[in-house]
């Protein structure tokens, strides 16, 4: 287990490192530069001093040579500072996780628990019209535009029936838990309906297959009832791929929540990165994106965690590569 | 079921799948549909980019069957003119990707060892990581720090070109670890054994014995992930990243469309319906193309 999760750590970190550097330059292949920001803010500065400038911020130095001062201070702890919002990198990036954690947390708990139950009816009575009425229900969920489905939230539950905010993060003077969460429905909403088909359908196919096995026919044969053997028997085996698969979808299911968050207004990471890549907050957006992808990757060992946990035939050590 | 061509029996299956037909139907009207916008605006004596400012938010009429958007423009004109463009790039972005994915997969499986080791970890690499982020970074690149010509770089249709190359990019993936499962598989049977005792070089048997026993698997593979690239697409336009204004795709039609959500809602209605009947219709047709080609499909239907 610790030779397994060393392992991965180490791969982790080269991930992000690789991760780091690609980032760093493709933000230097943004359009402008620090400087060139700074000149449309002041319009009193001349050739010279934007030369003087590029000097003293190192600027006119190789990529190679930038790069690894940037990475030398980041391993200190030391991200640098966020443009837009005159804050320290780290300041802004925190509260904005927390954001985020809560919003794919609930979303990603919430669309689990109805992908199961979707899935182990639908399996239960293969090529039913019940059956048929899952699959085509999460065939629509899987092929509806996320951003478009967050707008129809918005005109129905904002705009016509006026129920909901169409977005934020709370009222301004009010305090109240059920105001914070009020501002959540439609987010994790919007969140959970995109990705519960995926659910839905990976549930479905595992829980086929798994019924389908000699096992259970056993379980059958000594006389458990339908709903002990799918229940008890069927869905702790068909968990394993189901598990697996979900958390792998993590970098899928991230960039929906950087939709959500976008058209919400919610403050979270991928509204974060959105608003740094836009704003040209170049310190803020490697940072940003270098904590998603951490995240991604956090989830991802999570997967292969619960793996093992799962399946007693499976160890840590035939993971190891 | 005796003398039936393989086609035969697998379009056969094909239209016993009613949902996947039905999918076929609808990508076929929009694409009809789409082709004759030039026909649709000579017909309303209107063009997508004429501007009515004195007939803003019209309702539906017979001059404009949907009504107008915030600048009068005819909405219908626009959606059939964006739907060209979004089915286009959809559809040349899936191919790109495709293409990419199978060149990919095709050397990781033939060749095997360490470049196989490389590919796939660079390819659980690209599928681990969060698409969308690493996809607003690379469509804000300046593309002349790239060393591109200033001509192409200015020119209208840049948006177009960059859309493709950026949803392609990490769209190979699913198509690479197909191919390169397969070609695997196939690479041990005694055909590409007998053609290398032949004296075949690898890239005659990757291309003349491999693919072509592929060719199923990819079809369905390049129809499922047409759908999702299409999303993309749209995602990326309407994050105002992807295909510029003035040319209208579903995705930017619907970037405006937000903040008018309270005064005009429709307008975020029917750019999104189209992209939606699209991706749903891909995702059947691929589903059942599936179900057509796929030999294993056979045992789980009977």
């Amino acid at each position: 287990m610790t030779r397994f999760l060393l392992q991965r750590l180490v791969q982790s970190a080269i991930v992000i490192l690789v991760m780091s550097f690609v980032v760093y330059g493709l933000l230097g292949l943004m359009p402008g530069d620090p400087i060139d920001v700074m000149i449309t803010a002041d319009p009193n500065m001349t050739p010279a001093d934007a030369a003087r400038l590029r000097e003293i911020y190192g600027l006119d130095r190789p990529i190679l040579e930038r790069y690894a001062t940037w990475l030398g201070a980041a391993l200190q702890g030391d991200f640098g500072f966020s443009r837009l919002r005159a804050q320290p990198v780290i300041d802004v990036l925190v509260p904005a996780l927390g954001n985020t954690t809560i919003l794919l947390g609930a979303a990603f708990a919430l669309s689990l628990a109805l992908g199961l139950a979707a899935g182990v009816t639908a399996a239960a009575r293969p090529y039913s019209r019940l059956d048929y009425a899952i699959n085509f229900a999460a065939f629509a969920g899987i092929s509806i535009p996320p951003f478009w489905l967050a707008l129809l939230l918005i005109i129905v539950f904002a705009v016509i029936l006026g129920v909901l905010p169409a977005g934020g993060m709370g009222t301004v003077g009010s305090h109240g838990l059920w105001d914070s969460l009020s501002y959540l429905v439609l987010p994790v909403a919007s969140l959970t309906i995109a990705s519960v088909g995926a659910h839905t359908r990976y549930v479905r196919a595992a829980m086929i297959d798994t019924l389908r096995q000699d096992f259970i026919r056993t379980a059958r044969a000594k006389g458990l009832s339908g709903r002990r053997v799918v229940l008890g028997h069927a869905l702790r085996h068909a968990m394993i791929p189901v598990v697996t698969i979900a958390a792998l979808d993590f970098g899928y299911v991230f960039s929906g929540a950087m939709i959500t968050e976008t058209i919400f207004a919610y403050p979270g990471m991928g509204r974060l990165i959105y608003d740094a890549v836009m704003g040209n907050d170049y310190n803020l957006a490697l940072v940003a994106l270098l904590f998603a992808t951490a995240l991604t990757l956090a989830g991802n060992l999570l997967a292969d965690i619960a793996y093992v946990a799962l399946d007693p035939r499976i160890s840590f050590r035939s993971l190891e590569r | 079921m005796r003398g039936e061509s393989v086609f035969a029996f697998a379009r056969r299956r094909f239209l016993r799948h009613r949902l996947a037909v039905a999918g076929a139907v609808c990508l076929a009207v929009l694409a009809a549909a789409a082709a004759a916008a030039p026909l649709a605006a000579a017909a309303l004596g209107t063009d997508p980019e004429m501007a009515d400012l004195l007939g803003r938010f019209a309702p539906p009429s017979p001059e404009h069957p949907l009504g107008t958007d915030d600048l009068g423009r005819d909405v219908l004109v626009r959606l059939l003119y964006g739907g060209r463009i979004s089915l286009f790039v959809g559809l040349v972005a899936a191919v790109c990707a495709a293409a990419l994915g199978t060149v990919v997969g095709l050397i990781a499986g033939y060749r095997g060892g360490w470049l196989d080791a490389f590919l796939m970890r660079f390819t659980d690499g690209v599928i681990a990581l969060p698409a969308l982020p690493l996809l607003i970074v690379l469509a804000a690149v300046d593309l002349s720090k790239l060393g591109l010509p200033a001509g192409l770089v200015a020119s209208e249709d840049i948006s177009l070109y960059r859309i493709v190359a950026i949803v392609a990019a990490v769209g190979w993936t699913t198509v690479a670890r197909l191919v390169r499962a397969s070609t695997l598989a196939l690479r041990a049977r005694p055909f590409v054994l007998a053609a290398q005792a032949q004296g075949a070089g690898p890239l005659r048997i990757m291309v003349v014995h491999i693919l072509p026993n592929l060719a199923s698997s990819i079809v369905v593979a390049t129809t499922l992930a047409a759908g999702n690239i299409i999303l993309l697409e749209s995602v990326l336009s309407f994050l105002g990243l992807g295909i510029q204004p003035p040319i209208p795709s579903w995705g930017n039609l619907l970037t405006n469309a937000q903040e008018l959500v309270w005064s005009a809602p429709m307008l975020a209605v029917w750019p999104g319906l189209l992209i939606f009947v699209t991706v749903v219709s891909f995702n059947f047709v691929g589903d059942g193309l599936q179900d057509a080609l796929d030999p294993r499909a056979l045992e789980r239907h009977t």
